[in-house]
């Protein structure tokens, strides 16, 4: 399914004197299938950006199209656009509210008004997807898991209803290592299953530059840059001057080279970088 | 949701910013009670001219002020009307067994006018003070009151987190609602019933936030030493200057004009 966003303009609190730009002319092509990722400082308006893809904001100008349909348009329901366009907020974890997990999760699709049938399968599906056991789980209380598990229900409660675009704001904010990559590898499993179109905002170089295909940079309510984490990373300048960074990796190859080392500029992961630089050394024996 | 203006604070510098929030709380309560104090038509030229001047000097936006009436409208249309009804005297005008009279319609007229006034001094006074300030502004007139045990610094600390957790909780509720929308979930339509069940997803994890803020909050005032308001020093002291003074006087006269009103007229 895709994604156009053409000429997207909005205001925060118009006609008040607490009035504010958050994004200006953004215009953005999300194609079926692709794996983005979103990146920015603090306060430059990512998650104001994909609160619109699901029709929660409102643009105060400009169009979105999903699946070549104006989402504003005459007649077009949100709840269809909301089934397919999931959003997990930031710590999603904090709008559980059923007394079990299974009711928890059940809350989208019992939404959509399915079938009881469909929606328990939907529930366990769900839950599985995220790597929890269905049968042990169901029946206990949200509020006595850890708190990586409670955040694996509530994303479980938006995969419940089967969006064929899932959007994540921050899904490993407050984690601990292992949560975090758990989160991750289940969102790359979820992918390759169901084809779906991935969104993610993250403060995390490293996992951005591991993950996705294509990377968008914010900064102050515009979206300044889009292409390859390859492409975006050899900037290290720009990104620093607008409060980010680049992989650790990366900064470190960079600084090689400074040193007068002959070793690529956009090297994104570990596993390269060791590839790299055994290719390096060996050079140098040869030599 | 936002729209709420009542409570509202908009920073400024203006000359009604800088007063010190003692003299804004005291010359609001006289200003009010003066409202009650007049008899004629004539009399509001005093209020009306005070509250205006302070509105110019302020620098807010008359429409900001405007905005805080809205929610009021309904409850000021109803105190014109049904006074228009019920007061017995000269008929204008007869609907069945109603009459609009002279005297009711003049009842009518004299009690919105004292409403509309009547809010829009007190939002002006908030609109100008910051919460800090005001809760500050409080506990310190109400500080003469400790001997007869008024706690007034733990009042007034209730006071000031009430307020700062406002557009916190507001912010809170706004995100949730958002989070359960994604969900599919419907917050406006339906009857009455079923509009009340569809609040249980909002509520539930909102008062659950509610509380942990709460203990958090109380665990970090602890870990600070936080003991209540004996021999507490502040960082700003509030000060009376030549401003406050000028304002009271100013306000003076208007008091003057006031009652030479219930006289004349």
């Amino acid at each position: 399914m895709s994604i156009i966003i053409e000429d997207l303009n909005h205001v925060y609190m118009p006609n008040t004197p607490f009035e504010s730009l958050a994004l200006k002319d953004i215009n953005w092509d999300i194609q079926d299938g692709e794996f983005w990722g979103l990146i920015g400082h603090t306060g430059s308006g990512k998650s104001t950006l994909i609160q619109h893809l699901n029709g929660l904001l409102k643009p105060s100008s400009g169009r979105i199209i999903i699946d070549g349909v104006d989402i504003h348009g005459k007649g077009v329901k949100m709840k269809n656009i909301r089934q397919k366009v999931g959003l997990v907020f930031q710590y999603p974890e904090h709008q559980l509210f059923e007394e079990t997990v299974e009711r928890d999760v059940a809350f989208g699709p019992r939404n959509m008004g399915l079938s009881e049938k469909e929606v328990t399968n939907r529930v366990k599906e769900a839950l599985e997807s995220v790597g929890m056991r269905y049968s042990q789980i169901k029946d206990k209380s949200p509020f006595e898991l850890s708190g990586g598990q409670m955040r694996r229900v509530a994303i479980a409660g938006v995969l419940a209803m089967k969006p064929s675009v899932l959007i994540l704001d921050e899904p490993t904010a407050g984690l601990d290592p292992r949560g975090r990559d758990e989160i991750l590898d289940e969102i790359v499993q979820l992918r390759k299953q169901r084809k779906i179109t991935v969104i993610l905002v993250s403060h995390s170089m490293e996992d951005i530059a591991k993950l996705v295909d294509k990377l968008a940079v914010m900064h102050q309510g515009q979206m300044v840059r889009t292409g390859t984490p390859k492409e975006i990373f050899r900037d290290y300048k720009g990104l620093t001057q607008i409060g980010l960074g680049i992989p650790q990796i990366t900064e470190l190859m960079l600084k090689l080279r400074e040193r007068g080392k002959n070793v690529p500029a956009d090297i994104l992961t570990v596993e390269e970088a060791k590839a790299e630089l055994l290719n390096h050394i060996r050079r140098k024996g040869n030599a | 949701m936002r729209e709420i203006t009542i409570g509202q604070y908009i920073p400024g510098n203006s000359v009604v910013h800088r007063l010190d929030p003692r003299t804004k709380i005291i010359l609001t309560i006289c200003y009010m009670i003066l409202l009650f104090l007049l008899n004629n038509f004539w009399g509001y030229v005093f209020p009306l001219g005070f509250i205006l001047m302070a509105t110019l000097l302020s620098n807010v936006p008359i429409r900001y002020i405007l905005k805080g009436l809205k929610p009021l409208l309904f409850i000021i249309t109803l105190t014109f009307i049904l006074n228009s009804f019920m007061i017995k005297g000269r008929v204008i005008y007869e609907i069945g067994p109603l009459d609009i009279t002279y005297e009711g319609l003049s009842q009518g007229a004299f009690m919105a006018i004292r409403l509309i006034l009547l809010i829009v001094g007190t939002s002006l006074l908030t609109l100008t003070t910051s919460p800090i300030a005001l809760t500050d502004g409080i506990e310190r007139l109400l500080s003469p009151f400790k001997r007869i045990g008024i706690p007034a610094h733990e009042l007034a600390m209730m006071m000031t987190i009430a307020l700062r957790f406002i557009p916190t909780l507001l912010e809170e509720t706004d995100k949730i609602m958002k989070a359960q929308m994604a969900r599919g979930a419907d917050f406006e339509s339906g009857n009455l019933i079923n509009r009340a069940k569809n609040m249980v997803p909002l509520l539930v994890p909102l008062f659950i936030s509610a509380f942990r803020r709460a203990d958090d909050l109380a665990m970090a005032m602890e870990a600070r030493c936080y003991r209540g308001g004996e021999n507490r020093t502040r960082m700003k002291e509030l000060y009376m200057t030549g401003l406050d003074i000028a304002a009271f006087i100013i306000f003076i006269v208007f008091v003057i004009g006031v009652f030479a009103s219930r006289f004349f007229v």
